[in-house]
């Protein structure tokens, strides 16, 4: 017991003193956002709110206003969850479960496309917006973001159908349901806490996703919070790094929130979706 | 309703795993399909329920042909090794969604639904989910949803392998008593031959993906039709002894046991003789050997005999008796329950 506890003890200090780089850094973007350091120095000398000030005033005219921003991130982020989830749900049930042609194809095709570097593509892809207009269109990136996330999508979910045993399949379609009724009364239910996750996920990938929108929707229209903060500092003669880092400090603030609210949920991700 | 499956085959892939199986099932029947791990049984038990298609052959459920008809319209009920039950609803729900499927009146389903659940006497556990109970709680609610649409076949795989020792043996009673009270059609896949003999009009013994025997259990047991039944059968197992025939049966140095009547096999042949008709109290020719091992079980004891030329005998003992390790020995054989096997494994 005694040993235990010690060998606890000196674990949660091992881990406290790796993340606390990461600790420290967290907190002076915070406290460098709400305060003024003098010249060269970092203890803050003056407590000010003047780098939140994109909250409700635009930062100069030329720029659209954040919530404007915030809204499209938001939209584009759930649009791409919303559609990776419906398209995983499905199309993971099959793999997982219906003997179809060429199922062996897909999936190793969907193990490589999970690994590949999908940045590669963007030359492809943005000759295929161009073509079908969707270039510097909002709806452009969501369809790109979500085809990228598939693969991943569909293989975590396909983990969890895995674990659904089949006899409960099987018992269904022995109580006369037909196949459509036994994946969404009886085995979608089974796979919910996975479809969470994946919405959390894939929701968050949407979110933190900086190179798509950059190259397929550059224009003011679609700028999503990535976008904006990137022209923020490339843009100024003299760049703000205040500014910079409240924008920054507003822009990670859902992220933490979802992974404070949600934590447990994630982790079923780990759970559920290893099995091949 | 009678089941009649005729030559019947299955593969998966290349592999065959039936081949030209036929099985015939009275109304009212209840039947086990008996038999080592892989030997099909689940297989066969699978193609009646429309689960898996049937490759070759044909299935008639009386006069009707069902040998395409998709698992949801054969009048089945399964209930599976794990019970599948549906972990998200209710013991009402899981009993109820047969009914809730053909669209019943919602009072309907309640009330038909309470009249299964007092039938397999979980009447007071209908609000609970399925994690909140017992391994034999669970086995009363699958079976219950099993029957709730009043099927006309009852198909059990392995119903009973997850149950302790003790709940083994009140289910056994309780799913013979279910079958014989609502008169359906049932049959049993087991590898357990007890169970196989204790709840089940016949039993239909496979082997490799084929019946090897199928008949009573009293008369597999009595008169196996193979050296490969009376081995399966029995417990403890009957001793098999290989001897010459040559008018006499010669076991070895020194032991020979009279040929039985009508039986005229020269050569080679096993016989087989089961604990309980070897030992000091039976009446018949007698084999002499060396008691090698002596396992007390209360009641009685099971001794080993090993013969001269090392072949053993296993004998059940009442107990009591002074027999000890090491003791020569020349006890009794019931000539007539003895059991003669060709090379080939055939009955004599
Ligand atoms: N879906 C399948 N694909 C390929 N082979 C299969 C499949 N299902 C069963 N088999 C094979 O068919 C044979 C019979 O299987 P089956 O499940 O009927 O055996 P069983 O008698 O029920 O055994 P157990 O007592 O272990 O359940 C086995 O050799 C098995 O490997
Ligand atoms: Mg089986």
């Amino acid at each position: 017991m005694n040993t235990s506890l010690k060998g606890n003890w000196l674990l949660v200090l091992a881990m406290s003193l790796m993340s606390a780089p990461l600790v420290i850094m967290y907190g002076f973007q915070l406290i460098d956002s709400i305060s003024r350091p003098a010249p060269g120095g970092i203890i803050p000398q003056e407590w000010e709110l003047t780098n939140w000030r994109f909250l409700w005033e635009p930062i100069d005219s030329a720029r659209p206003s954040i919530w404007r921003v915030t809204f499209n991130t938001f939209v584009f982020a759930s649009s791409t969850a919303l559609l990776v989830c419906a398209f995983s749900i499905t199309a993971a049930y099959a793999l997982s479960r219906l003997n179809f042609p060429a199922r062996r194809f897909f999936l190793a095709g969907l193990i490589m496309l999970h690994a590949f570097p999908t940045i590669t593509l963007i030359i492809a892809i943005f000759i295929v917006l161009q073509f079908l207009g969707l270039y510097d269109s909002l709806m452009g990136v969501i369809l790109v973001k979500a085809a990228l996330e598939l693969p991943f999508g569909i293989w975590i979910m396909k983990g969890f159908y895995d674990s659904v045993p089949w006899e409960i399949e099987m018992a269904g379609v022995q109580d006369g349901a037909s196949r459509f009724r036994v994946w969404r009364e009886l085995i979608l239910p089974q796979v919910k806490p996975g479809l969470l996750a994946l919405l959390i996920f894939s929701f968050l990938a949407g979110w933190s996703e900086f190179i798509l929108p950059l190259v397929l929707a550059p224009g003011a229209d679609a700028q999503v919070l990535a976008t904006y903060m990137n022209a923020v500092i490339a843009d100024d003669t003299r760049p703000d790094y205040g500014l910079f880092k409240a924008i920054g400090m507003f822009y990670a603030l859902p992220v933490i929130a979802i992974y404070l609210l949600f934590q447990k949920r994630l982790m079923n991700i780990y759970g559920g979706g290893t099995k091949g | 309703m009678q089941i009649k499956l005729q030559n019947f085959t299955k593969r998966f892939g290349d592999t065959t795993v039936i081949e030209d199986m036929s099985l015939s099932i009275a109304s009212g029947e209840m039947i086990a399909l008996l038999g080592p791990s892989g030997c099909g049984k689940s297989t066969t038990l699978f193609a009646i329920s429309g689960i898996h298609r049937i490759d070759g052959g044909s299935l008639h459920f009386g006069d009707r042909d069902v040998t395409t008809l998709p698992p949801q319209d054969r009048p089945v009920g399964v209930v599976f090794q794990n019970y599948a039950l549906y972990p998200h609803m209710s013991v009402a729900e899981n009993i109820g969604f047969p009914l809730r499927v053909q669209k019943l009146k919602t009072a309907e389903i309640k009330r038909r639904v309470g009249e299964m659940a007092e039938l397999v006497q979980i009447g007071n556990l209908l609000k609970r989910r399925p994690q909140q109970l017992s391994g034999g709680q669970q086995q009363r609610v699958a079976l219950a949803r099993a029957l709730v649409r009043k099927p006309d076949v009852l198909l059990l795989d392995e119903p009973l392998a997850n149950l302790d020792a003790k709940l083994r043996l009140e289910m056994r009673s309780e799913i013979r008593r279910l079958q014989r009270e609502t008169g359906i059609t049932a049959i049993l896949v087991t590898h357990d031959q007890i169970e196989a003999m204790s709840m089940c009009d016949r039993i239909a013994l496979m082997r490799d993906g084929r019946i090897e025997q199928i008949s009573t259990p009293s008369e597999m047991y009595e008169r196996p039709a193979s050296h490969y039944v009376a081995g399966f059968l029995g417990n403890p197992p009957i001793s098999f002894v290989q001897a010459e025939a040559n008018g006499k049966l010669i076991l070895g140095a020194g032991n020979a046991l009279p040929m039985p009547q009508g039986i005229s096999a020269r050569g080679a042949i096993t016989i087989g003789i089961r604990p309980e008709h070897f030992g000091p109290q039976h009446q018949g020719p007698s084999v002499s050997g060396r008691v090698s091992f002596i396992e007390p079980q209360g009641r009685e004891d099971l001794i080993d005999v090993t013969l001269p030329d090392t072949q053993r005998l296993r004998a059940i003992v009442p107990a009591g008796h002074n027999f000890a390790l090491g003791q020569d020995v020349s006890w009794q054989v019931d000539l007539s329950r003895t059991h003669l096997f060709n090379a080939d494994g055939a009955r004599l």
